[in-house]
């Protein structure tokens, strides 16, 4: 019994509170920022309600950090099975878990971003205005991949391919559970699980990585542009990622499961997430370090629209440092010791401080370019992380209440369970 | 040179799983363990033999604030009083710039700090040498030697590794601390060893 997961009414009860919260915040939302007003178009651009805009620009930044944070834990089995790593058996089935919800918020993300297209929300994406593309060299320029219908078609595409190749992933491990493998079957399901992995991984690259933050996010500022961008976006959602895997993994071990999972492991996710933060922080500062030093008008601007210059404060540089502190300083000081990350209780602490910390990065990366000063942290913003939230702890909990918490046939299982750092 | 002349009674185990419980029955039959020599790192080993945890990252630690301070310090001395330049229009205290010098000390104070202490606390250095218990302990055996005292009966304490699993025991006496210089004339190689 101690492998299956039956949801406590208390798992339920919160999961049920967020949600309903969040709708709650959604249906304000809809009601007080009218943000289906028609959009007008005049001679000198379009004129949105900064309302219309704070509420499409919360959906977007809760939309893509929450999926790209889900599909991270996907990633993370993929590149650990590519690594022939064993000692993540014992808790594969969390990440999976948190994986099943791809597909879901994978459709609220692509229904919001229709939403922005076809609802021509220029104030989000300002290269959807024709007009003002025409009359701009650069915009014209990025025409060829700032364009409503390759921005969906590929948008669409890789969601379609997180979703598709996810669910091979977790299907190949759910197999594993109906019966023993003797040796030539695992080595064949070995080899199997590698090669699907490694396609996860190579689609992974080269959307994650590369070409989605530069359509969702980078292309909210069109006319700037980073290479470091992607890797940064990735960065910060590998690290909320593995703090998600963090949290579970603990809320199961104090409900008294997960036998095989002991200090060792989570010394481990602690090891990733202290990693990946120091990690977030080397490409935070390489854009910052590049652009402040070869100090290039078109370049700087992103950075002053955030901390502003020397003369005047921009209207987010509070929040900038913040995310530095929580995201670069807690994790380093507090993860550094290993005693640190063998405690629950630092370990669940400093996972929510890094979910959080990182959906405040996403929300200076959203922010600056679409609300502009006018951006708010009131119940609205935290209403739409709760409903996120909620249905992402309704995906795992299904997910986990339905199968085996063990891969208990697992070719790996026995490294898994002697693991020692 | 410290430690001085001691007395060992030294067991070789040829096997990882008879010699932990070795160990444990060694330690609860209250016999001072000087100390295990294996071929490879043996996890587990260290908590087995009751040693305590290494402060050596503490000491990485303190080596690496030691490695951020002599780089910020120093390039803030240099940019600002010592000789200030303008360099691209940038301020004179110019900290993004100085972040991946500030970075590359502190590895390299850390890093070389560390390889240093850790030479030093396992006596390692070109030309000092330590007695070895067995020549084979580099190749394939566990090599456990205990510490005897005025008191300690040392046939017993044989015939308890003989017990406990021992393949190969015998009574050294040997110098405890390291000396500059060569081993003995009869020290044997191992290539004289039987079996080799």
């Amino acid at each position: 019994m101690e492998h299956r997961f039956e949801i406590p009414a208390s798992y339920k009860k919160w999961t049920m509170g967020l949600i309903i919260a969040g709708v709650i915040a959604l249906v304000y939302g809809i009601f007080k920022f009218d943000p289906f007003a028609a959009v007008s178009h005049g001679a000198h651009g379009t004129a949105h309600s900064a309302d219309g805009t704070r509420f499409w620009a919360v959906l977007l930044q809760n939309s893509t950090y929450w999926l790209l944070l889900v599909n991270a834990s996907m990633f993370f089995i993929c590149v650990t099975t590519m690594a022939h790593g064993g000692w993540q058996v014992a808790f594969r089935r969390i990440p999976e878990a948190i994986s099943s919800a791809v597909p879901v918020l994978g459709i609220i993300t692509f229904v919001i971003l229709l939403a922005l297209v076809f609802g021509h929300r220029t104030d989000i994406y300002h290269w959807l205005d024709k007009d003002a593309v025409a009359q701009d060299k650069l915009l014209k320029g990025k025409s060829g991949f700032l364009n409503p219908a390759f921005f969906l078609i590929c948008s669409g595409v890789s969601i379609f391919l997180w979703w598709a190749l996810g669910k091979k992933m977790r299907t190949l491990s759910l197999n594993t559970d109906e019966s023993p493998m003797d040796y030539d079957q695992s080595k064949k399901w070995i080899w199997k699980n590698t090669v699907w992995a490694s396609l996860f991984t190579v689609v992974f690259g080269l959307t994650v990585a590369s070409t989605i933050p530069w359509l969702w996010l980078m292309s909210i500022d069109p006319h700037w542009y980073s290479t470091m961008y992607s890797w940064y976006t990735f960065a910060s959602t590998f690290v909320s990622g593995m703090a998600l895997i963090a949290i579970i993994v603990i809320y199961l071990k104090n409900q008294h499961k997960l036998p095989y999972v002991t200090d060792e492991h989570i010394h481990d996710i602690g090891k990733f997430m202290f990693a990946f933060s120091v990690f977030w922080t080397y490409l935070w500062f390489a854009q910052y370090m590049l652009i402040w030093y070869s100090n290039q008008p078109e370049e700087t601007k992103y950075f002053i629209d955030r901390i502003g210059t020397a003369t005047e404060p921009g209207a987010y540089k509070g929040i900038f440092f913040f995310n530095l502190i929580v995201n670069f300083l807690c994790p380093l000081l507090i993860l550094m010791k290993k005693s640190t990350k063998r405690n629950y209780t630092v370990v669940i602490f400093m996972a929510v401080l890094i979910i959080f910390g990182h959906w405040i990065d996403f929300y200076q990366m959203v922010m600056p370019g679409t609300v502009r000063e006018h951006a708010e942290m009131m119940p609205f913003e935290f209403g739409i992380a709760a409903l996120f939230i909620g249905v992402i702890m309704w995906c795992v909990g299904r997910y986990l209440g339905r199968h085996s918490l063990l891969a208990k046939n697992h070719p790996y299982l026995k490294e898994s369970m002697i693991h020692h750092t | 040179m410290a430690g001085g002349i001691k007395k060992f009674v030294v067991g070789s185990f040829d096997d990882e799983a008879i010699l932990f419980p070795a160990v444990k029955n060694v330690r609860k039959a209250g016999y001072k363990i000087y100390d295990v020599y294996t071929p490879f790192p043996v996890h587990g080993l260290d908590h087995a033999l009751g040693i305590r945890e290494t402060s050596l990252h503490t000491a990485g630690f303190i080596y690496a604030i030691t490695g951020t301070t002599t780089a910020l310090g120093f390039m803030s001395w240099i940019f600002t009083k010592d000789w200030p330049l303008n360099i691209g229009g940038k301020p004179h205290f110019a900290l993004p710039a100085w972040i991946p010098i500030t970075f590359e000390l502190t590895v390299l104070f850390s890093a070389v700090g560390m390889v240093l202490t850790f030479c030093y606390l396992c006596n390692l250095a070109p030309f000092v040498k330590k007695h070895h218990f067995h020549p084979r302990a580099t190749d394939d055996l566990f090599v456990m030697a205990i510490e005897c005292s005025d008191k300690t009966d040392d046939a017993a304490v044989q015939s308890f590794l003989q017990n406990a699993g021992a393949k190969e025991i015998n009574v050294q006496v040997a110098e405890t601390g390291w000396w500059i210089g060569r081993y003995d004339k009869e020290q044997k190689l191992y290539r004289d060893e039987k079996g080799y």
